[in-house]
C-alpha cells in the first residue's frame, strides 16, 4: 500500500470522480429496482437503495448518494441524509429481513444533515433506531466504506457482520473540519486534525473496527473504477460465502459480539 | 436489607452528592443564567436546584441526582473504577482526564448503579456534564452497556438520565462505535421484555441522542433541556439563519412527537415510580 498521509487520503476519499453507491450498484448488480420514500414524510435522495440481483441472487443494496454533478449534488444534499433517508434505509432492511435477502451497504457521507427540519423530524431518533434494528437482523449484512464515512450519519447504515474499507476511504467520528472546530474552535486546522484522528483504513483495522482493507489502483479508485468494482465484487462474494450457511440467530449474535467488543477500556471485567 | 451497610451506603451517597454540589457553580450564590435573579444558595438547594423565580433547571451532578431519586440506603454503584485508558494516545488527553477526575471526583462521565425508587429495585445510569461534557468515551459506552446487560440479567427496569455533548473526540472512532454497542444492547433488552425509561436533561446532543437516549419505551425530559443531534451552533453555521425560538428545547421535542412528557425535577421521582408501577416492574420485595 502506498504511503499516503491521512490528509491525502481524505482528499482522495472526497474526489468528485470517485465511484459512488450508484456506480457500485450498476456495476455489481442486475435488475436493480430502486425503492423510494420512508412511507411517512418524503423521499430522501441522499440514500439510494432497493432490490437487485447479485450473481443471480436477490439482495438489498443501499448506500449514501452524493450525486455526480452540481445539480445532482444539490438534489442529494451532497450525500447528507435527513431522518427520512435513514427511515427509508430501515424500511428496506426490514424488508430484506422479511424476504431473507442479504444486505449490502455502501458508506460515503460527510455526515447526517444538520438542519432545522432534520432536527424537527428526529434525526437522532432515526439514527438510533437504525442502529438498534440493524444489530438484530438475522440476514447477512456486509458494509463497505467506499468514500468518507463520517459520524453517526455513516454508522446508521454500518452495523454489519463484515465491515470493509477501500484503501483510501476514511471513517471517523466526525469530519476533520468538524473535529478541528470542536477541539480547537478552528475548522481551518482540518489537515492537522487528519493527522491525529486515526481515520485511515489501516488505523481502523488496527483498532478492530473493520475486518479488511480493499486495495485501490495506484492513483485512487477514480483512476480505474473497473478494477475497483472487481475488487469489491470479489470481496462481497467472499463475505457472503462465509455467512450463507449460518443461521439467523448466529448472524445476529455474531454482529452483537463484534460491536460489543469495541472499546472495552478495562479489557477485563471489573466489578465495584 | 442489612441496616448497618444500608446506612453506610446512604452516608457515602450523601457525601458524594454534597461534593457534586460544591464542585459546581452552585458553590456560591450567583445570578440565574436565565432570569438573572440571585437566589440564596440555601433556597436553591431546597428547590432541587430549580430557580424558584423562572423554573430554570440547573445542571446537577450524577451523585446528586441519584440522591434525589433513590430510596435511602438503596444505592449500590456498579463498575465504579471503570475509566478511559486513552486508546489512541491522543495528545494531552491523559492529563485532561486526570484533571477532570480530580475536579469532579468522578471516574468517568457516567455513574451506574442499582437502587430502589419508592421501593422498586431499578438499574439507573446518570451522565454527568461536568466530566468532558458528558461525552461518550469507550468507558461510558461500556458502563452503559454493562448496566443494560445487568438489568436484563436481573430482570430489572432501566432508567438512564442523559446529559452529553456527544462523542468524545479524543477517542475517535471507538467513541462512535459506542452508539452501535449501546443501541444493540438496548435492542436485546427490549426484545426480552425489558422496560427502559430515558430521561433527557440539559444538554443531550450528538451520539448520545442518536443512540440510547432516543430508544426509551418512555422518554421524559426536564423542562428547557436542549436536546438534538446536531448542536445549534453547527446548524446555524450550516443554514446561515437564526434558529427559531425554543428550537431543540424539551417542549419543542414534545410538540414534535419525540418526548412523552416534560417533567419538572420536583415531580421526577414520583413520575418514574408511577411508570415502574404501571409496567409492573421492580416489584417491591
Amino acid at each position: 500500500m502506498s504511503g499516503r498521509t491521512a490528509a491525502e487520503r481524505v482528499a482522495l476519499a472526497r474526489h468528485p470522480g470517485r465511484p459512488g453507491t450508484a456506480d457500485y450498484i450498476a456495476a455489481l448488480c442486475t435488475d436493480f429496482f430502486e425503492q423510494k420514500g420512508d412511507r411517512q414524510c418524503r423521499e430522501d435522495p441522499a440514500i439510494l437503495g432497493g432490490v437487485a440481483l447479485f450473481h443471480g441472487r436477490p439482495v438489498t443494496v443501499l448506500g449514501h448518494r452524493k450525486g455526480k454533478n452540481l445539480e445532482e449534488n444539490l438534489k442529494c444534499n451532497f450525500g447528507m441524509p435527513g431522518p427520512e433517508g435513514y427511515r427509508k434505509a430501515r424500511r428496506m432492511m426490514e424488508q430484506a429481513e422479511k424476504f431473507r435477502r442479504p444486505i449490502f451497504t455502501f458508506l460515503d457521507t460527510p455526515g447526517a444533515y444538520p438542519g432545522v427540519e432534520a432536527e424537527a423530524r428526529g434525526q437522532g431518533e432515526a439514527i438510533a433506531r437504525n442502529l438498534a434494528v440493524m444489530s438484530a437482523l438475522t440476514v447477512p449484512v456486509i458494509c463497505v466504506v467506499t468514500g468518507e464515512g463520517n459520524s453517526g450519519g455513516a454508522l446508521a447504515i454500518g452495523v454489519g457482520n463484515t465491515v470493509l474499507m477501500l484503501e483510501n476511504a476514511v471513517y471517523s467520528v466526525l469530519s476533520p473540519e468538524g473535529f478541528a472546530s470542536i477541539l480547537w474552535k478552528d475548522a481551518a486546522r482540518a489537515e492537522e486534525a487528519c493527522g491525529i484522528m486515526k481515520l485511515t483504513a489501516e488505523d481502523l483495522l488496527a483498532a478492530g473496527v473493520i475486518d479488511g482493507i480493499l486495495p485501490e489502483p495506484e492513483g485512487g479508485a477514480h483512476t480505474a473504477p473497473q478494477s475497483v468494482f472487481r475488487t469489491v465484487d470479489e470481496a462481497l462474494c467472499r463475505a457472503l460465502e462465509g455467512w450463507k450457511r449460518q443461521s439467523g440467530s448466529f448472524l445476529a449474535a455474531q454482529r452483537y459480539k463484534k460491536f460489543r467488543a469495541m472499546g472495552d477500556p478495562a479489557g477485563k471485567r471489573e466489578r465495584a | 436489607m442489612n441496616g448497618v451497610f444500608a446506612k453506610r451506603r446512604q452516608h457515602l451517597l450523601a457525601l458524594k452528592a454534597m461534593r457534586d454540589g460544591q464542585s459546581s457553580h452552585l458553590a456560591r450564590s450567583a445570578p440565574c443564567p436565565r432570569c438573572g435573579e440571585t437566589v440564596p444558595r440555601r433556597e436553591l438547594v431546597q428547590a432541587r436546584h430549580v430557580c424558584p423565580k423562572c423554573g430554570y433547571h440547573y445542571p446537577i451532578g450524577a451523585y446528586h441526582r441519584l440522591s434525589l431519586l433513590l430510596d435511602a440506603g438503596s444505592f449500590r454503584e456498579l463498575d465504579e473504577r471503570l475509566t478511559s485508558r486513552d486508546p489512541f494516545h491522543f495528545p494531552g488527553y491523559a492529563g485532561k482526564l486526570d484533571e477532570s477526575r480530580a475536579r469532579t471526583g468522578l471516574s468517568e462521565a457516567v455513574v451506574t448503579a442499582v437502587g430502589a425508587v419508592e421501593g422498586r429495585k431499578t438499574a439507573v445510569g446518570v451522565l454527568d456534564s461536568r466530566f468532558f461534557m458528558g461525552s461518550m468515551s469507550a468507558a461510558v459506552g461500556e458502563k452503559v452497556t454493562r448496566l443494560i446487560e445487568y438489568a436484563g440479567k436481573n430482570k430489572l427496569p432501566l432508567i438512564l438520565f442523559s446529559a452529553s455533548g456527544g462523542a468524545r473526540m479524543q477517542e475517535g472512532i471507538l467513541s462512535l462505535m459506542q452508539m452501535a454497542k449501546t443501541a444493540a444492547a438496548l435492542e436485546r433488552f427490549s426484545r426480552k421484555g425489558g422496560f427502559y425509561i430515558s430521561v433527557l436533561t440539559d444538554p443531550t446532543t450528538g451520539g448520545v441522542t442518536a443512540s440510547f437516549a432516543s430508544l426509551g419505551d418512555i422518554i421524559l425530559a426536564e423542562p428547557g433541556a436542549l436536546v438534538g443531534f446536531a448542536g445549534p451552533r453547527v446548524i446555524q453555521q450550516t443554514i446561515g439563519q437564526t434558529l427559531p425560538e425554543g428550537f431543540q428545547r424539551a417542549e419543542y421535542l414534545e410538540e414534535h412527537g419525540f418526548v412523552d412528557a416534560v417533567v419538572p425535577r420536583a415531580q421526577m421521582r414520583e413520575t418514574l415510580a408511577r411508570l415502574l408501577k404501571l409496567h409492573g416492574k421492580g416489584e417491591k420485595p
